[in-house]
Parts: C-alpha cells; sequence; structure tokens
C-alpha cells in the first residue's frame, strides 16, 4: 500500500478502486460483527465465498464480510449489492441457491424475503418496516463496508472530509462548525460537543489528548461496539479532525476489553491507516502529526466515566477524581484532554463534509441530529436502530420494533441505562431528545432503549439495577457505597415478601442524599431507577409492602406455581421436567406440584403444551388446597391425549 | 516582595479573604469556621470520599452542593455550611456510617447532628474507608505497607505482612489517624493477621 | 500497567503472585498499587482459574429476558457457583454485566462462543464437549 502524500492521491486511490470494482454484486453478510457470528453468519459468509468460486463467478460478484447490519434478531442478514435485495436467516445449505437463482439469475428466493405481519413478503432493504422508518446517516455504511479493508471506506469517500479539514478549513473553523451544528455527547452526558472543544483547545498547555471513549459499559447497550466493529475508520476519521481542531497530536481510544472483535478490528484499521499515511507524522502531506494508542478496559462499569477513564489511562485504578476542574483543562496527567463517546466522534465526519446547517436539520430544538438506540427487550424487532432526534418512543417502539412480543401488553421503557429511569405507555408520545426525557425523570444516557412487558416486575428492575450499581461502584464516597447497598437491603426485603410500612419514604429519603452528596454520576444518577419506577409504578410497590403480592408474577417469595386441576391434562411433561421432582401424579392422574419442594425455576409453565395451559402463576392469594391424590384428571373436549 | 493574590467569598454571610489557591475548607478554618470532616488531613491531597464537608455554594445565581475539601475558593462564592440540605445530608451519611463502624468518635459525631441509632443493618467492619492510613502511608511514609483492595462494598484496607512485618511495629503512625480507633485495636501489635490480602482473598471465596 | 496485567492473566489464566512482584520491580510501582488494580477489576483473577471459562450475561436485556434462570441452568449443569472454579479446574462459571449481543439474550459464553438461550440439555451437550 503506497503512502498518500496529499488529498490528491487520496482521490487518486478512491477512483482506483471505484474503477476495479466496476460493475460487480456485491453480497453483504454480516459476519464480522459479535452478534453476526453467534448466528453463525460467517458459514454463511464462507459459503458464499465458495459457491462463487464454484461458479466461476468471481468476476461478476465479491462476498463481503459487514459488520452489524441493525436487524440482529434476522441474523444471519445478506444483503445483495446494487439490487439491494436482503435475505434473512439465511443458512449455509441456501448458498448455492441464492448464487444460481439471484445473483445468475433474476430470481428471488422468496421464503428468505421479509414478511411482514400480513404475510406480503418485501424485497428491498429500504422498504422493510424496521428499516423504513430510520434515518441511517451514521450507521448505514455499515452494510458496505468490511472493516477489515480501509478501501472500502475510502471508495465512499472516506478521509476526504479529514483532507477538506486539513487543507480548506483552519482549526477555529472546524470548532466553530461543530459548536453551530449543536452536536450534544452521544455518551450520556449531552455536553455540547464545539464548547467542550473549545475549552480544550484554549486551555493552557502545549501537550494535549484527545480520547474516544469506548467503554460502553451501560448494559444493553451496544451501538458503540457495532460502530467500531462496522465501520472503525469513520471514528478515527472524526478523531483525527477533532485532533486537528484542537491542537492534539496524541489519541487514546479506550475500549472495554470485553469487546474482543472491537479490539481486533479497530487495530487493524489503525494499522491500515498508518501504512496509508492517514495515521503518524505529516498526514496527507498537510505537515499535522496525530497517532493513537489502543488501551484496553479491565472490567468496570465505573472506568468509563470520564475522569475515572483518564486515571486508567495513566496506568492507576479506574475511579472517578473529587476535583471539581474540567478534564478538558486537566485530564490525563493533568494535561487538557478531550474525551468523546465513539458515536460523537463518527457524526463528526459527517458535520464537516456537509455542514452545520444541513445537521441543525435535523432533529429538535435542543438535540440535533440523529441518535443510535439499542432497542431491545420484550419488543418483536430487535437491534440496532438510528432515528432522527423528535421521533416519539411510540414510533420508535411499534413502527420500527413491531411493538410487544408475543402478543403481550407494553408496560416500561428504560431509557439511559443504570442512570436513566423506567417511563410508562401514558409517556410513550414523548419526543426522543435529551432534555425532554430529562424532565421525565429518565435521561437519554448511551442510547440504551429497553422495552419491558406485563410479565416485568418494577421492583425487581429497580433492584436489578441498584444491584448492577452497588457491584460496579468504586466504593470510595460513603453516599454512593453505602447509601446504594441499603437501598438496595431494602428492595431486596420488599421483593422478598418482607417489605415494611416506611420502606417507600426510606428509599425516598436516601436516594435524595445519595444524588446530591456522591463523588461522581455513578452515584448521583443512581436513584434514578428507583425514584422513576415509585414515581410510574407505585401500585407494584405498595402491592409487595402491604399484599405480599407481585402483579407481574415475578419475585419468587411472593409466588406460587399451581396447576388447575381443570385444565391438566395428565401428559406427564411437567412432571418430567421437574428438577426436583416436585410435581406428583401420573397418567390420567390430576398433577399436583408440591409447595414445599417447588423451587419457582418456571420450567412447569414453560413445558405445559399451550392448548392446556395448566400452569398458572399466583401471588398474593392462598394456593387451593389439592385434590385428594389419586384423582382422575377430566377430560376436556378437543385435548385427546 | 511578591504580592501574593487574594480572593474574597463569603462564608455564612461572613467576608473571607484568602489567599488563591485554597480550598474552601482551608479557607474557612482560615476564618475559624468549623466544617466537620473525617477523611481529610493537612499533610494529605484532599480524598473527597466522606462527603461530611459538603457545603451548599451559589455563583452566578447557580446553588449547587460540593465538598468543601476540594472546591477552590473564589471571588464571589457565596458558601452555607450549615444549610437545612447540608444538614440532612450529613445526618444520613453519620447514620450510614454508625451501621457499619459503630465506634465512640462516629457515635459522638452523629449525636452532634442529631443522629441516635442508625436504622440500617451491615456487617461491622469498624472501617469507614476514609483512607487516612493508605494515603498516609503512602503518600508520606512511602511505606506501601497498606493499601486498598476490592471494589463497592467488597472494598477494604489490608496489609502487606512482608512489608509491614518490617516497617510497621516501629511506626505505628497510622494508628492515631483512624478515626474509629479500628488500627489500634484490631491489629496484635506486631504483625496485623486480621487484615491481610489472603484474609480478603478468602472472605470472597466465602461470600460465592 | 493494567495492559501488562491483562497480558499476563490472559496467558497464565490468573496473576501468580511471582509475576505481580516481578511487575512491582520492573515498573517502579508498589505492590499494593498493583493489588487495589488486580482486586477492583473483573478481568483479573487472584486465584488460579479453569481451562474452561463459562459466563452468563446479567445484562438489562438479558437480565428481562430471564437470565437469573439461565444461571440457574449453569450452575446445575457446572455443579460451581459465579465466581467458583470446580475442583477439578476444568471450569470457571463467572457472571458478565454485558457482552453487548442483546439480540440473542440471554446469553452465555463457552470458551469464546456465544449461546443464545440454551436449555439445560443444550448447556449439558455443550459442557460434555469441553475436555
Amino acid at each position: 500500500m503506497a503512502r498518500l502524500r496529499s488529498p490528491a492521491d487520496l482521490a487518486g486511490i478512491r477512483q482506483q478502486v471505484l474503477s476495479q470494482r466496476g460493475e460487480k454484486r456485491y453480497i453483504a453478510i454480516n459476519a464480522s460483527g459479535t452478534c453476526g457470528l453467534a448466528y453463525g453468519s460467517d458459514q454463511v459468509f464462507q459459503a458464499f465465498v465458495a459457491e462463487i468460486e464454484r461458479q466461476g463467478l468471481t468476476e461478476q460478484a465479491c462476498a463481503r464480510a459487514t459488520g452489524c447490519l441493525g436487524f440482529c434478531e434476522n441474523s444471519p442478514i445478506v444483503i445483495i449489492f446494487p439490487d439491494d435485495i436482503c435475505y434473512f436467516r439465511v443458512k449455509p445449505s441456501d448458498v448455492p441457491e441464492i448464487v444460481s437463482k439471484t445473483i445468475l439469475g433474476k430470481e428471488l428466493v422468496n421464503r428468505l424475503l421479509y414478511k411482514d405481519g400480513k404475510g406480503k413478503r418485501i424485497v428491498h432493504e429500504g422498504k422493510i418496516p424496521f428499516y423504513k422508518h430510520q434515518s441511517r446517516i451514521v450507521f448505514g455504511n455499515n452494510r458496505l463496508i468490511d472493516p477489515k479493508s480501509i478501501d472500502d471506506y475510502i471508495a465512499l469517500g472516506g478521509y476526504s472530509t479529514l483532507a477538506k479539514a486539513l487543507f480548506e478549513m483552519s482549526p477555529e473553523e472546524v470548532v466553530e462548525t461543530v459548536k453551530r451544528a449543536n452536536l450534544r455527547g452521544r455518551g450520556g452526558g449531552g455536553f455540547p460537543t464545539g464548547k467542550k472543544w473549545e475549552t480544550t483547545r484554549n486551555a493552557p498547555g502545549e501537550t494535549k489528548y484527545v480520547i474516544v471513549n469506548a467503554d460502553e459499559g451501560d448494559p444493553g447497550a451496544y451501538m458503540d461496539r457495532s460502530l467500531l466493529e462496522g465501520n472503525p475508520h469513520s471514528v478515527l476519521e472524526g478523531l483525527v479532525i477533532g485532533a486537528y481542531a484542537i491542537g492534539s497530536h496524541e489519541g487514546y481510544i479506550y475500549v472495554r476489553q470485553e469487546y474482543p472483535l472491537a479490539i481486533e478490528n479497530l487495530f487493524i484499521a489503525l494499522n491500515q491507516a498508518r501504512e496509508y499515511g492517514l495515521l503518524g507524522k505529516n498526514i496527507l502531506g498537510s505537515g499535522f502529526n496525530f497517532d493513537v494508542t489502543i488501551h484496553r478496559g479491565a472490567g468496570a462499569f465505573v472506568s468509563g466515566e470520564s475522569s475515572a477513564l483518564m486515571t486508567a489511562i495513566e496506568g492507576k485504578v479506574g475511579e472517578p477524581r473529587p476535583k471539581y476542574t474540567r478534564t478538558a483543562v486537566s485530564g490525563i496527567w493533568e494535561r487538557p484532554s478531550n474525551l468523546n463517546n465513539v458515536e460523537t466522534w463518527a457524526t463528526v465526519p459527517l458535520i464537516i463534509s456537509k455542514g452545520a446547517d444541513w445537521f441543525t436539520s435535523i432533529g429538535t430544538a435542543g438535540s440535533k441530529g440523529t441518535k443510535i438506540f439499542s432497542l431491545v427487550g420484550k419488543v418483536n424487532n430487535t437491534g440496532l436502530v438510528e432515528v432522527p432526534m423528535g421521533m416519539t418512543l411510540r414510533e420508535i417502539i411499534y413502527d420500527i420494533g413491531g411493538g410487544i412480543r408475543y402478543g403481550k401488553e407494553f408496560k416500561a421503557v428504560q431509557t439511559g441505562g443504570p442512570s436513566g429511569g423506567c417511563l410508562p405507555e401514558s409517556l410513550l408520545d414523548i419526543p426522543v431528545d435529551f432534555d425532554e426525557l430529562t424532565k421525565v425523570g429518565s435521561m437519554m444516557g448511551s442510547g440504551g432503549m429497553i422495552v419491558m412487558d406485563e410479565d416485568n416486575c418494577m421492583v425487581d428492575v429497580a433492584r436489578y439495577f441498584l444491584a448492577f450499581l452497588a457491584e460496579e461502584s468504586c466504593g470510595k464516597c460513603i453516599p454512593c457505597r453505602e447509601g446504594i447497598k441499603q437501598m438496595l437491603n431494602i428492595l431486596n426485603r420488599i421483593c422478598d415478601g418482607q417489605g415494611r410500612t416506611g420502606d417507600i419514604d426510606l428509599l425516598e429519603e436516601l436516594s435524595e442524599v445519595v444524588r446530591d452528596a456522591s463523588l461522581c454520576a455513578l452515584g448521583t444518577t443512581a436513584p434514578n431507577p428507583v425514584l422513576s419506577t415509585i414515581r410510574y409504578f407505585r401500585d407494584e410497590y405498595e402491592a409487595h409492602i402491604k399484599e405480599r403480592r407481585c402483579p407481574a408474577g415475578v419475585c419468587k417469595a411472593l409466588i406460587s406455581y399451581y396447576i388447575q386441576p381443570e385444565r391438566c391434562q395428565a401428559c406427564q411433561i411437567c412432571l418430567r421436567e421437574c428438577p426436583v421432582g416436585a410435581i406428583t401424579g401420573g397418567k390420567n392422574l390430576l398433577h399436583v406440584i408440591d409447595q414445599d419442594k417447588c423451587t419457582k425455576c418456571g420450567t412447569c409453565l414453560e413445558v405445559c403444551p399451550p392448548r392446556f395451559a395448566a400452569v398458572l402463576i399466583l401471588s398474593g392469594e392462598p394456593v387451593p388446597a389439592a385434590p385428594p391424590q389419586g384423582t382422575k384428571v377430566e377430560r376436556t373436549k378437543g385435548t385427546q391425549q | 516582595m511578591k504580592k501574593v493574590e487574594k480572593v474574597t467569598l463569603t462564608i455564612n454571610d461572613r467576608e473571607v479573604r484568602v489567599k488563591k489557591g485554597m480550598t474552601i475548607l482551608e479557607a474557612a478554618r482560615d476564618a475559624g469556621i468549623h466544617i466537620p470532616t473525617l477523611c481529610y488531613h493537612e499533610k494529605l491531597a484532599p480524598y473527597g470520599a466522606c462527603r461530611l464537608c459538603t457545603v451548599e455554594i451559589s455563583q452566578n445565581g447557580r446553588t449547587r452542593l460540593v465538598t468543601a475539601c476540594v472546591y477552590p475558593a473564589e471571588d464571589g462564592l457565596i458558601v452555607q455550611t450549615e444549610s437545612p440540605q447540608v444538614t440532612k445530608i450529613r445526618k444520613m451519611l453519620l447514620e450510614l456510617m454508625l451501621a457499619s463502624a459503630p465506634a465512640k468518635t462516629i457515635q459522638d459525631l452523629a449525636q452532634q447532628h442529631g443522629v441516635a441509632k442508625p436504622r440500617f443493618e451491615a456487617e461491622k467492619t469498624n472501617c469507614i474507608l476514609c483512607g487516612l492510613c493508605v494515603r498516609y502511608c503512602n503518600e508520606i511514609k512511602q511505606a506501601n505497607a497498606i493499601g486498598f483492595v476490592g471494589r463497592g462494598t467488597e472494598r477494604r484496607v489490608v496489609f502487606y505482612p512482608e512489608i509491614a512485618s518490617t516497617v510497621c511495629a516501629s511506626c505505628r503512625e497510622c494508628f492515631s489517624l483512624c478515626p474509629t480507633g479500628k488500627l489500634p485495636s484490631e491489629t496484635d501489635g506486631v504483625c496485623f493477621d486480621d487484615l491481610t490480602l489472603e484474609d480478603f482473598l478468602g472472605a470472597r471465596q466465602a461470600r460465592v | 500497567m493494567i495492559q501488562m496485567l491483562l497480558e499476563i492473566q490472559r496467558d497464565n489464566r490468573w496473576l501468580p503472585k511471582p509475576a505481580v512482584v516481578r511487575l512491582s520491580k520492573r515498573l517502579g510501582i508498589p505492590t499494593n498499587q498493583i493489588y487495589h488494580i488486580a482486586t477492583f477489576y473483573k478481568a483479573f483473577s487472584l486465584t488460579p482459574q479453569g481451562r474452561h471459562s463459562v459466563s452468563v450475561c446479567l445484562g438489562t436485556a438479558c437480565h428481562v429476558r430471564g437470565a437469573p434462570r439461565l444461571l440457574e441452568r449453569a450452575t446445575d449443569a457446572l455443579h460451581i457457583g459465579p465466581g467458583e472454579t470446580s475442583t477439578d479446574m476444568k471450569f470457571t462459571l463467572s457472571t458478565v454485566n454485558c457482552l453487548g449481543c442483546c439480540a440473542l439474550g440471554p446469553v452465555i459464553v463457552v470458551d469464546g462462543k456465544y449461546y443464545g438461550n440454551p436449555s439445560a440439555k443444550e448447556i449439558e451437550r455443550v459442557i460434555a464437549s469441553c475436555d
């Protein structure tokens, strides 16, 4: 790979790559993303490579292993370009047929096309409801790129924005553009990026650092991973542009070690960029020097906090700093350090390329541009979705997410990770916007959007988050360490059926102190899940405390599994599957659960045939007395054994 | 003579003029105004762990709660050391501390702030993790015989016998710093058996 | 320094004391600081771990889809609890707070291979195939 010594060289390489490709058909398979791999996309990719060779089509077609394509649950995903034909849940055995019919011929393999709720098949990606309502300006390029190939990125115009910044703009102009675009941090804080850049730029000191925060500790959020795995160069380009704007020559990318593929793809990307002279000394002949080091995390959520992360880079324990000086002024080794989230950096090239006015035309008054959300939980269409700010929660969950799975009822949506809150059905028309979400007691956070249904207990959810935070707290300051611990104790008691009057008040009292006195944002935002669930789901708390009842049927100490005698058909499945042998009965004899032996594992409910649906979860009421042993079942019509 | 830059701030409605670079806590002490602390020591870098020195500040029309031991004294800053919010915080902090460290010093402080018996249960570690011992040993004595391990509620202070057995007997300066008295009372005076890394790892396994 | 500890952990499956002492001398960093880091971060273990690692994700999305039950299936199959290593040093079971593949949830990872909501039988099969 020859070093590129000028923007003209870059344009030249781009032309070269494009003309080499000519009219080739490209087949994208999501085999270079962790989820895709887990679904077996790699085997599908290999099958395509082999089949294309076998059928002698190497001049006409090429298989490309891309990163995350968003519609995770339907992996392996195959998209054929330029036709934009989408196949889902493709198996290696489907490949020869696809190649013969769709690549060689002009036919479709109907069974692999997306089927909508009415049974209609949809061919093109852009028409599929999941994708149709999205605005994938940042994430969309994943489809067109093999992350291990810098040429793919360049072919799309990659790094030409860097050339524009270096040769046609001054650093101050770059900062000004980002300021005018009103880009706000995508990691959770929502702090105006341009302002942070400006503070760092103006801070005293020659040596300045730029940092990519790829710690992504919020459970349920994985957009940063997918960006790094699928399009690392977009992040890199943004980083170099930012470094130029700020006057930094040294950067760090802090990636959590739980993301080995992201680290690998990043490593390859950095090396390729260096080979091309897009990183290192005299980038593209501009005279600007900049290089980057990857720093791996070691398994601590709190180290994703800005000041903690910088302390970890210094080689110390990644605890947040008690100081009130901004890290933009005094960061790594007390030098000005500008930290931004992966998604924020990936958005920068778009703003510089298309301009601040373009960016501000998308979104709401206070929140511009788009945001990538990880839509997970009890929705039909789980995946990563990118939408313009201002779209409502309802549109995201129903139009894109396809509503709640298995026909269940929506109960709550949790945004903002462990620092956020749970919002009820009545708030679904809230537009996704930094300030709007904060107003109702939640927050945007990193973009995790976890959908819950009638089978989720909100007290259990609050307890879950507190348990997470208690484990991840660094333990340094008393309000966070001891306060969260005591809040968790109370919630555990409530879920165990030992709730007391006054518990809710005590939770609120503790919440106030934890929020006001904690050293860092982990502590100050920790009460949010508890406070929001008390605010919107107080009835569930009261049921647990006053009636010893869990309305959702989740909290083990408050539920009992019961086989309804009028529905049991003595099929013996639950009897056999029960891991502790708690069910008595036999052929034609009613099955009864021995409540003393029952461990509430839920297996019986899972295995009872849907046409019988005999198992019920009871809560807050006594289990009806068991019929005498040896009682025969009543055969109901249409349930012949 | 070099002119020393000074700043003027208001603490509890009193004007206080101090050297630039001092923290609110230092400024308050300079002016004879008391702010309670537990993890603070003049010779050590401020730590910000106990949060007892929390005060309410107003600046540019914005009010917030900060810890006095680290926040710099600035011109025009308005500080309240005993506002209702601050008092509420201190009471709860002491109540939380009492649950795991019912030592006399903590009990006295708690009583001063109107807290009698904690409403909480906790393992009686008798340590509030103020870090005075660790910081003193690391920063001043530079012996590194004692250190933090673990995270969150698992966090503890342990001794490292290989080092402790050679230096601690003749030093013991951390003993007088310990606010709960755990150090002087729970070590056997020569080598510190109860608080080693091995004990910590053992306790971790047992919890699992 | 954290990077070096990660390498040592990866190569040995734990941080043996002699390695920590050597690292301390090489970098001039006191051992108590290294131990604070080693006990602060989940990636490190100060006791030897099993040849095969089994991790259950307890992230929010997985929790909402029943991760606690998956953990029960894993503990039943392995006869050890989270954080423990089997006496024959074959398996170490641990929990993770989000692996980032929520669509698969609830997820269990065995030696780097991801499985989405496996049944008790499937888990037994995977475990049996580990040498």
